[in-house]
């Protein structure tokens, strides 16, 4: 019977380390930078995308994702693993709203997606995600928030992060640059520059995947057709600006 | 014999200035028999929101529990108070789901939101929400109370004037009903005060 060899393949060293998350976190390490920064008025997610090829068409891949009205996610690590917990978020934004006709507020959509990570460590025939992931949203309980969620299935509220393969770098970055007044305009700045410290070749508007969310982005959604902040992607046409403003 | 009427009871619920008023009579029967005089159908969701479940007794008894359930647990995921627009629509999923064998009650739920705005709304049997500015109204002597709420309603009733404008409504349409009555709880939710009252009525 296949259920006699689904056990965890997690299995605890004799020195109390997992060795399995140990090593999603390397892949996780190995991954393309990704950026998060809240500011006072919105939060802003940022990535690079740079495609293994020039004959690559780069509109297919979508690093940057919309999960309900009010949530976007951005990863480092492995893309397919990505694209899953994409689709278990939207799905539970999608539950959630049926059953409360609102979106759910973006701690709770953390919550869920970091118990899914965590499921993913413990489960037997499985192995861990090798994705960290920057979560963003903006909710009437918390205003902006921006959230962290290992491949161990821990999660951390941030007020700049970031994660892969230049993360210590721009986090010293980060630090150095952030302040609590930021606002949205400065902190996609921000964002960009930080990326731009540890991008190798020319940056431009197709490398950059960037998504906000704040009171700038005000839209109507839903079935009242109200007022709120709605999580966008930031075109390349004005990834192009910014980019202008930078140089 | 139509089952939303086997043990009778009525609800209902009004709009005030910056409150709303949420009542109910006390009977349980079984048909034409009086069974109990003291038979709660209005719950507390939160300090600020009250469901009225008016219907077949043994569902107001198992969906009462069911929402205190998913009530507590929201406010314990969520760490904060629900919201009255929440819980209807809770109410309102909770009730579809059983589309095709429905729970026989058709909820009322009255309450103030976290910005202290009035709330009321009524659902029939399977979860279609009525949401109303001035009063709703729900069970055996639902007839009776649109009529009542129709001559004595008037916007921006203070507290005091909305408490005997529903217990009047109430009182008189459960008078010309036979399969509601025996007493009368009224409930006034206000910002800082939720006022109850037991109403003493006609004892037949």
């Amino acid at each position: 019977m296949s259920g006699d060899y689904s056990f965890s393949l997690t299995t605890f060293s004799p020195s109390g380390k997992l060795g399995q998350i140990e090593h999603a976190l390397n892949a996780v390490n190995r991954g393309v930078t990704s950026i998060g920064i809240k500011a006072t008025n919105g939060v802003v997610i940022a990535t690079e995308k740079k495609s293994a090829s020039t004959l690559i068409d780069d509109e297919s891949t979508e690093k940057v994702a919309v999960i309900c009205d009010s949530i976007g996610m951005v990863y480092s690590g492995m893309g397919p693993d990505f694209r899953l917990l994409v689709s278990r978020a939207r799905k539970y934004a999608q539950q959630y709203k049926q059953l409360y006709m609102e979106n759910p507020p973006t701690r709770i959509l953390v919550e869920q997606i970091a118990r899914v990570m965590q499921d993913y460590t413990h489960r037997g025939g499985v192995r861990p995600f090798g994705v960290s992931l920057l979560i963003v949203g903006y909710d009437e309980v918390n205003g902006p928030s921006l959230y962290q969620v290992d491949p161990s299935g821990s999660y951390w509220a941030w007020k700049a992060s970031a994660i892969g393969k230049n993360m210590i770098n721009a986090k010293t970055f980060l630090e150095k640059r952030y302040n609590d007044e930021i606002e949205l305009e400065d902190a996609v700045h921000t964002a960009i520059l930080t990326l731009k410290e540890g991008f190798e070749g020319q940056i431009t508007e197709t490398s950059l995947e960037i998504g906000i969310i704040g009171t700038s982005t005000i839209g109507v959604a839903g079935k009242d057709r109200e007022e709120f902040p709605l999580f966008r992607k930031l075109s390349p046409s004005e990834v192009k600006d910014y980019l202008a403003n930078i140089a | 014999m139509s089952i939303m009427e086997y043990n009778g009871g009525s609800v209902v619920a009004m709009v005030g200035k910056g409150c709303v008023a949420i009542a109910s009579d006390k009977r349980l029967g079984q048909q034409f028999m009086t069974v109990s005089t003291n038979f709660q159908k209005i719950f507390p969701a939160s300090e600020k929101t009250y469901i009225g479940l008016p219907g077949l007794a043994t569902d107001v008894l198992t969906l009462s529990e069911r929402f205190r359930f998913n009530i507590n647990m929201y406010k314990m995921e969520e760490e904060r108070d629900i919201e009255p627009k929440t819980v209807a629509h809770m109410i309102s999923s909770t009730l579809y789901q059983r589309r095709f064998g429905p729970y026989f009650v058709e909820p009322v739920v009255a309450g103030l939101s976290k910005d202290n705005t009035p709330f009321i709304c009524a659902m029939d049997l399977i979860g279609c929400i009525n949401f109303a500015k001035d009063f709703v109204v729900s069970g055996t002597a639902s007839q009776n109370l649109y009529g009542m709420c129709e001559s004595l309603w008037e916007p921006d009733l203070e507290p005091e004037d909305l408490f005997e404008t529903i217990s009047q409504a109430l009182l008189n349409a459960q008078d010309r009903d036979a399969l509601s009555g025996w007493g009368a709880v009224v409930h006034i939710i206000t910002p800082d005060k939720v006022i109850t009252r037991s109403l003493k009525s006609r004892q037949d």
